[in-house]
């Protein structure tokens, strides 16, 4: 059931963590310019499942597709320069750098497109008041919004962020929620991996949830109740 | 106006030190590499200085045109088709295996060139100076040999803070998984800072040959010297570095004036004062 449209494909994907299976099988489709959601309790796989798709975990070649082209044994590095971004759980920023100089080598790779230093600055214009502070003097929630800049500043096509939401008060996170659909509208596909799924319900075209290392629901957003994403998210 | 004199010699040599210590302070910072092998890549350098000015007759400064770019490709092939498959979550495989770099180099140098003590010889420059007042001079070389490492050191500096290549340094120093996603191929990254550290190497070597006599033996106490210099300065910090090499040399020359054995004697003892005073070097570089 191979989707020619398909922009991330991953085709009975498996994951191990040496003796320790994390994902089983997963089939995976997301579109260009589409905002894929994917939910799941802690432990789910829903990390290991980007961690996957980026490379940081090796894969057989086929079993992740981008643009139809075989990525899985990639090194992270090219996958990343193809077009593929990830927001890391936690931020990551380095604390060497200023803002804009985590900003700046989002750019690295040198791919031309719309995100420029400027355009992120416009999306947060807190960074740009920080701009020469330490990446790590930030207070979370602009730390997490110079993550995002980080990556947008590569213009990729695929925007993954994990865990965005993870440690911030509820108004900066409805703060960043608001930037998203932003994002999106430059063609710029988005998949979203939450443990709290109300903000990313709110944005999403469609969503999988994880649990324990298997899809146990998907499809779009609108016509999924609240009791089948319980059942799917605990496994009751 | 003697201790001026002493003082003054003792800073000219530090700067040979501080061009022994920079290449190894760089790799240590980008990578976390300790190089034991480090002094005799700097005799390796020296070794093939003479092999440029016999072979092909040219000036011992001027072979510098030529030991430069090979000392900077056989960084880059050294990194990339070994070290950096020693890299990882352990410390031991790049110790042991610079270790055994260290001796290979030396047995290699004395296959080739035998354990003859030799000297490059740049005439009437060797002996040159200004004359400072009555009793003060200075000769031309080692202010040469000063000012070459401040040049090194600043161009690292800037480099380092001002530049994409720098922050990319900067950025695989912090965190190499999170460095990959911006697109960096650490393996390139590492190479190329070794490329620089040798580029660096070749000049100290060829500085070295032309100061002093050299054998194929004395690389591992140039390695000390370069180690002390790096620690008094404190890791990570080029003008650190540079200070390091000042205070190492104005402690030797120091020393010697004392006592003509108590040379290398002082500049140990130097080094062990800062230890004990300031564990983490003069100029730490404070980071989270």
């Amino acid at each position: 059931m191979s989707n020619t449209l398909a922009l991330l494909e991953t085709v009975d994907l498996t994951a191990f963590y040496s003796d320790f299976q994390a994902l089983f099988g997963i089939n995976f489709s997301l579109n260009t310019g589409e905002t894929v959601a994917v939910i799941g309790a802690n432990g789910a796989g829903k990390s290991t499942f980007l961690r996957s798709v980026v490379g940081q975990l090796n894969s057989p070649a086929e079993s992740v597709l981008y643009r139809g082209k075989p990525i899985g044994a990639l090194p992270v590095h090219r996958i990343v320069r193809m077009g593929i971004a990830l927001v890391p759980e936690g931020r990551k920023l380095f604390p060497s750098l200023s803002v804009e100089e985590n900003l700046s080598l989002g750019a690295y790779g040198g791919r031309v497109g719309p995100w420029r230093l400027e355009g992120v600055y416009n999306l947060f214009p807190v960074l740009k008041e920080r701009r020469t502070a330490p990446a790590t003097s930030l207070s979370g929630g602009e730390q997490q919004m110079c993550a995002i800049g980080r990556a947008l500043m590569s213009n990729p096509e695929l925007l993954l962020c994990d865990e965005i939401s993870l440690g911030l008060a509820p108004i900066v996170i409805r703060d960043i929620y608001q930037t998203l659909p932003r994002i999106a509208e430059d063609g710029t596909a988005l998949l979203l991996v939450e443990q709290d799924i109300q903000q990313a319900l709110a944005i999403t075209d469609r969503l999988y949830c994880f649990q324990e290392g298997r899809i146990s629901l998907s499809g779009k957003a609108g016509e999924i109740s609240r009791e089948q994403i319980s059942a799917a998210y605990f496994g009751i | 106006m003697d201790w001026l004199d002493t003082v003054i010699q003792g800073v000219l040599l530090g700067g040979l030190y501080a061009l022994f210590a920079a290449g190894l302070s760089l790799i240590f910072g980008v990578m976390r590499l300790v190089n034991i092998a480090h002094g005799d890549l700097i005799v390796l350098a020296s070794f093939l200085g003479l092999a440029v000015v016999q072979g092909i007759g040219m000036h011992p400064l001027l072979s510098l045109v030529l030991v430069i770019p090979i000392m900077l490709g056989l960084g880059y092939t050294l990194q990339r088709g070994l070290l950096n498959f020693t890299l990882g979550s352990d410390i031991l495989p790049p110790l042991l295996v610079t270790f055994g770099l260290s001796i290979i180099i030396q047995n290699v140098l004395l296959e080739i060139f035998s354990a003859d003590t030799q000297r490059l010889q740049i005439g009437a420059l060797s002996t040159a100076s200004i004359h400072i007042g009555e009793s003060l001079a200075v000769g031309w070389f080692p202010l040469i040999v000063f000012l070459c490492a401040i040049g090194v050191v600043a161009g690292l500096q800037v480099l380092l803070s001002a530049t994409r290549l720098g922050r990319a340094f900067r950025a695989t120093s912090d965190d190499q998984q999170t460095a990959a996603l911006m697109g960096i191929n650490d393996r390139h990254i590492f190479a190329l800072a070794m490329a620089l550290a040798l580029g660096v190497v070749a000049l100290a070597g060829v500085f070295l040959a032309i100061r002093t006599n050299f054998s194929p033996a004395i690389g591992p106490a140039r390695l000390i010297y370069a180690f002390e210099a790096v620690i008094i300065g404190g890791l990570g910090n080029p003008w650190g570095t540079l200070v390091g090499g000042v205070i190492l040399g104005v402690a030797q020359s120091v020393g010697a004036t004392i006592h003509p054995g108590g040379q290398i004697l002082a500049g140990h003892v130097a080094f062990l004062v800062v230890l004990v005073l300031r564990p983490g070097g003069l100029f730490p570089r404070t980071r989270e």
